[in-house]
């Protein structure tokens, strides 16, 4: 388990957690629980990341935040995105998914490219 | 997620607590981890452990959250304050909008009352608050002699006693001082076509630098220059002039190149030296009403021989107070000479160099007025604060209801009583706005009011401290008078309200209590307005009413260039002597002329005394008789004034061969030959004999209130004048007649300047000019105070007669008669009205004694001022009282009661 452990690139728990939070408010627990599972236990969030993130995230305006019940009729606090959040998760889906490619792509190649000058 | 439980919304009853929340927060999250794995096969204990091992250092992440926490509660109260606020000021304006009668009036009545205010403001902070406008001028002082009734020439100083006081002071940086003795336009610039009449002032060289004054071009007087002297026709010819700003820019068109050049004055060329500030005004700070044109150093060796001409001005040296300066004059005084030719002459100053701070001497008597202005306008903000609490009080019972239903709705009191300030701010802020723009007009009419003989006007501006004094008085009026409506909003019981159906209700009945209550506040303070105004109204007929000794009326006066040079005095007595005549029988021809007649000297201007005669064969102690202001006049003058004579008038006869005679006033009649006829008697100047030929009435000589002292009249065929002011009577226009006189005089002397020929009435106008401006402004103040009062009364009176609508139905219905209706409104307001005018009496007795210093002889109990305002305000508020009267009659009883 440790040894499948990823380090978290800066501004990447930022993108995770608004993407947790699409289907509907969660709290803290389930948060790392999905992006956990989701990352096939690859990606796990420390609480004492995760936490700081979330009420950053929540004094920005891009979570909004309330009380509630979980599953287990325990008091729990529930994150919601605002209007706000969504759009910063489009954003940063686009950001990471080319970010993403562009790394992809150079670390596929197989050799270097021959010097544009000479052709 | 579902539904939290009912109890959970009192979780946070006392208010937000970030630490809980985050404690709480996080330990739902340890709980949830220790049941996964206990799930997983953990014993519950290790289970607890091992979650709380992976979660780290707990502690330190709860003070993470707590400072994170902390914050967004801070921002989201922020917020939600300012959505609150927005929704109110929206609300107001909606509001407002709906009740736009209601809008206008409390804006107008606010407008005026702080345009008032803010103006009122100005002139006090500039007369009496702001500093004269010279570098730390709290070093500067006036120094003179208590005032006495010979006029200038007792307030000012020779030449030599200048320099001994000058050289013997110990506390001075500077002294100075200026020539006391100008009047305007004692120049004529020449070599440009036509001389056209200029006004400039001899000040002692270093007057400039004393006051801390730069030129704005070119440079002061230097040394030489100043000792040089200027071209006054009695000095040597000293070529150098400073021109004042608005000289230079009138006259010299702003021509930068002027400086250095020459221009020519009484056909002399002097050269500008330099040109002065527009911040220098010498009139607004010595001389209110005057221009002056230039500048030029007075010499004091020529002037030595001519007595008391200089002014005193001196600046202390830092830290040096009046007292101690007070201390040294009277150290140096006793030793100082008037003449150091004459030995008799040292100690003449002794008790007579008293310096006092140079903004008491300019303003000082202006104090007592300025500070009953300023009472008379508060009266009015507050007036006006009344009035609109009023106002709005009857608004907030109108809206009694949409409160009751706000409140029952969730809204906290405080958010309704947020709500109405919201409401009196936004009401006093517009007013403000506008008042503003009012008082910024009146200040900027009132600094271009030459006429009027008030120092500093001229420096009159609204700045950055008027500004501050409109929002203070803006913000305190909203949230004083305000606050009252709000609260009796907030402490009345919604319940009630929205149960109670109107009529005969508690709440309206209590809210009418409030509202008489105000209006009778209201009149109390207007009757004292109206009493002050009165009395001060009063005063300036009396003023108006005061025998000056001669006849404004039908005269007029102006300025005559004559060039009497000659060799020895006598041809020149003899050359000045036929001028004269020729002047007098030429304008004297011109139709329409009743009368005419010259003078050196105009009353109510500067004047001046030459010394203490004594009536022969008396004797007197030094000191014991006064000293006469001297006037040398030709044949005719005393007629041409319009002044009483008993005797006979001077001659062409009184020459330098004949008997010296003298006219004397009844006043120095009455003290030099008490119980005798003065006529015939001689008076002793030195060796000299002086016949009185004749006693004329006083002539108020200073200002028209002063006490009158003595005047003596010399003929002019027989003594020198210092100038030739031409006085004519004639019933014509003074327009139409000043182009003939002018004409005629440009023929004898083509020198002579295209003068101004004033009619004496001005000069007159320009002596009570203070009063009759303080007058007029308190005569506003209570007239506006006056229909604010009525705007009050009328207020009460007819939300009273709307809510007894059904009552007075029914009463009609049961046969009052509409005359009986209408007397019940009427007794009603005068209930009121006598009530605030009994307070009110009471008040003004009081402010009376306040502001008696300003009255001219009027008592502050005079009853007819007492009376009068009295009667005018009964007036009013009858008036005020009768449209709801009559609206009260003409109500409908069937329809009245069908409406309940």
């Amino acid at each position: 388990m440790d040894t499948g452990k990823l380090e978290f690139l800066r501004g990447s728990l930022d993108v995770l957690i608004l993407k947790a939070l699409v289907w509907g408010p969660l709290h803290g627990y389930a948060i790392t629980s999905f992006i956990r599972q989701q990352s096939d236990d690859a990606l796990l969030v420390e609480e004492g990341t995760l936490y700081p993130a979330l009420w950053r995230l929540e004094a920005k305006g891009l979570l909004d935040s309330e009380w509630g019940l979980s599953e287990n009729n325990r008091k729990a606090k529930f994150y919601r995105l605002t209007v706000e959040g969504r759009r910063q998760l489009r954003e940063g889906v686009k950001t990471w998914q080319a970010y993403a490619a562009a790394v992809a792509k150079v670390l596929a190649a197989t050799q270097l490219p021959e010097p544009e000058e000479i052709r | 997620m579902t539904t939290p439980p009912f109890w959970r919304r009192y979780a946070r009853f006392f208010g937000p607590d970030p630490a809980a929340d985050v404690k709480e927060e996080l330990g739902f999250h340890l709980e949830s981890k220790a049941e996964e794995l206990v799930a997983q096969g953990w014993s519950p204990e290790a289970a607890r452990k091992e979650a709380e091992r992976q979660f780290g250092d707990l502690r330190a992440l709860q003070r993470v959250g707590q400072r994170i926490g902390a914050k967004t509660e801070r921002q989201k109260q922020l917020a939600d304050y300012w959505t609150d606020v927005r929704h109110d000021v929206r609300y107001t304006f909606r509001t407002l909008v709906r009740d736009p009668g209601f809008a206008v009036v409390s804006i107008l009545i606010l407008a005026l009352a702080i345009g008032a205010n803010v103006a009122v403001f100005s002139v006090v902070n500039t007369l009496l608050l702001r500093p004269l406008p010279f570098p730390d001028s709290q070093e500067l002082v006036w120094i003179a002699p208590p005032p006495t009734s010979c006029g200038w020439s007792c307030a000012t100083f020779s030449s030599d006693g200048y320099e001994e006081f000058r050289d013997t002071s110990r506390v001075y940086q500077g002294v100075t001082g200026y020539e006391a003795f100008t009047t305007p336009e004692n120049f004529r610039l020449t070599g440009h076509g036509e001389p056209v009449p200029a006004t400039g002032i001899e000040v002692i060289g270093n007057f400039f630098q004393v006051l801390g004054v730069q030129p704005a071009m070119g440079r002061l007087f230097t040394a030489e220059e100043a000792r040089a002297g200027s071209v006054v026709p009695h000095s040597t010819s000293g070529p150098a002039v400073l021109l004042t700003n608005a000289y230079w820019r009138r006259q010299f068109h702003s021509d930068r190149s002027i400086v250095g050049q020459a221009i020519e004055l009484n056909d002399t060329p002097v050269t500008v030296v330099g040109v002065l500030p527009d911040s220098f005004d010498f009139g607004a700070v010595f001389s209110p009403g005057a221009k002056v044109d230039f500048f030029a150093p007075l010499s004091l060796d020529t002037e030595r021989m001519w007595g008391n001409i200089v002014t005193l001005v001196g600046r202390l040296k830092p830290g040096v107070t009046v007292a101690q300066a007070l201390d040294d004059a009277n150290r140096v005084a006793p030793d100082i000479y008037f003449n150091v030719k004459y030995p008799q002459s040292k100690g003449q100053y002794k008790d007579g160099m008293v310096p006092v701070l140079l903004k008491d001497y300019v303003t000082g008597k202006l104090r007592h007025s300025l500070i009953a202005l300023w009472f008379a306008v508060g009266t009015i903000l507050l007036i006006a604060g009344v009035n609109l609490s009023n106002l709005l009080l009857a608004r907030a019972a109108a809206r009694a209801k949409e409160f009751a239903l706000r409140g029952a709705l969730g809204a906290s009191r405080w958010r309704i009583v947020r709500q109405l300030l919201m409401e009196s701010l936004l009401l006093s802020g517009t007013g403000a706005f506008f008042g503003l723009g009012l008082a910024a007009a009146l200040v900027t009419w009132l600094a271009h009011q030459g006429s009027l003989a008030l120092p500093l006007l001229s420096t009159l501006r609204i700045d950055r401290q008027a500004l501050g004094w409109t929002v203070l008085i803006a913000v305190a009026i909203a949230m004083i008078f305000g606050l009252l409506p709000g609260l009796r909003i907030a402490c009345g019981n919604l319940q009630e309200v929205l149960k109670d159906s109107g009529a005969g209700a508690g709440l309206g009945r209590k809210h009418e209590r409030i509202r008489a209550t105000l209006v009778v506040s209201e009149i109390a303070l207007a009757c004292v307005l109206l009493v002050s105004a009165g009395l001060l109204l009063h005063s300036f007929t009396k003023v108006l009413e005061v025998d000056l000794g001669f006849q404004p009326e039908h005269a007029a006066s102006i300025n005559v260039e004559y060039d009497a040079s000659a060799p020895t005095e006598d041809a020149s007595v003899a050359k000045r002597t036929a001028i004269f005549q020729q002047v007098l029988a030429r304008v004297g021809a011109i139709p329409g002329v009743q009368a005419v007649g010259i003078s050196d000297y105009l009353p109510l201007g500067p004047n001046r005394s030459w010394d203490t005669p004594l009536p022969k064969g008396k004797v007197y102690k030094p000191g014991e008789l006064p000293e006469p202001l001297v006037y040398v006049v030709t044949p005719g003058f005393i007629r041409a004034m319009g002044i009483g004579l008993r005797g006979r008038d001077f001659t062409w006869a009184d020459d330098r061969k004949s008997e010296r005679v003298i006219i004397i006033n009844a006043s120095m009649a009455q003290r030099f030959w008490p119980g005798e006829d003065p006529v015939d008697k001689i008076l002793m100047r030195g060796d000299e004999q002086d016949r009185v030929v004749g006693v004329v009435d006083d002539v108020h000589e200073q200002s028209v209130e002063n006490n009158l002292g003595a005047q003596v009249y010399y003929p002019a065929t027989q003594q020198g004048p210092s100038r030739a002011q031409l006085v004519v009577r004639s019933s014509l226009p003074p327009a139409e007649l000043g182009t003939s006189i002018l004409r005629a005089l440009r023929e004898l002397n083509p020198n002579q300047p295209a003068a101004e020929f004033r009619p004496i009435r001005t000069i007159v106008d320009h002596a009570v000019s203070p009063r009759r401006f303080f007058m007029l402004l308190v005569a506003a103040f209570a007239g506006l105070g006056l229909v604010l009062a009525a705007l009050g009364i009328y207020g009460v009176i007819s939300y009273s007669v709307t809510r007894q609508t059904p009552e007075i139905g029914i009463r009609m219905a049961l046969g009052a008669t509409t005359g009986r209706v209408q007397r019940q409104v009427l007794g009603s307001t005068l209930r009121l009205t006598l009530f605030g005018m009994a307070i009110g009496t009471l008040m003004a007795l009081v402010t009376s004694r306040i502001i008696s210093s300003l009255l001219f002889a009027v008592s502050p109990w005079d009853l007819t001022s007492y009376l009068g305002m009295l009667m005018a305000l009964l007036l009013v508020a009858i008036a005020s009282g009768y449209a709801p009267a009559r609206r009260a009659s003409a109500i409908n009883p069937m329809e009245a009661l069908r409406n309940n």
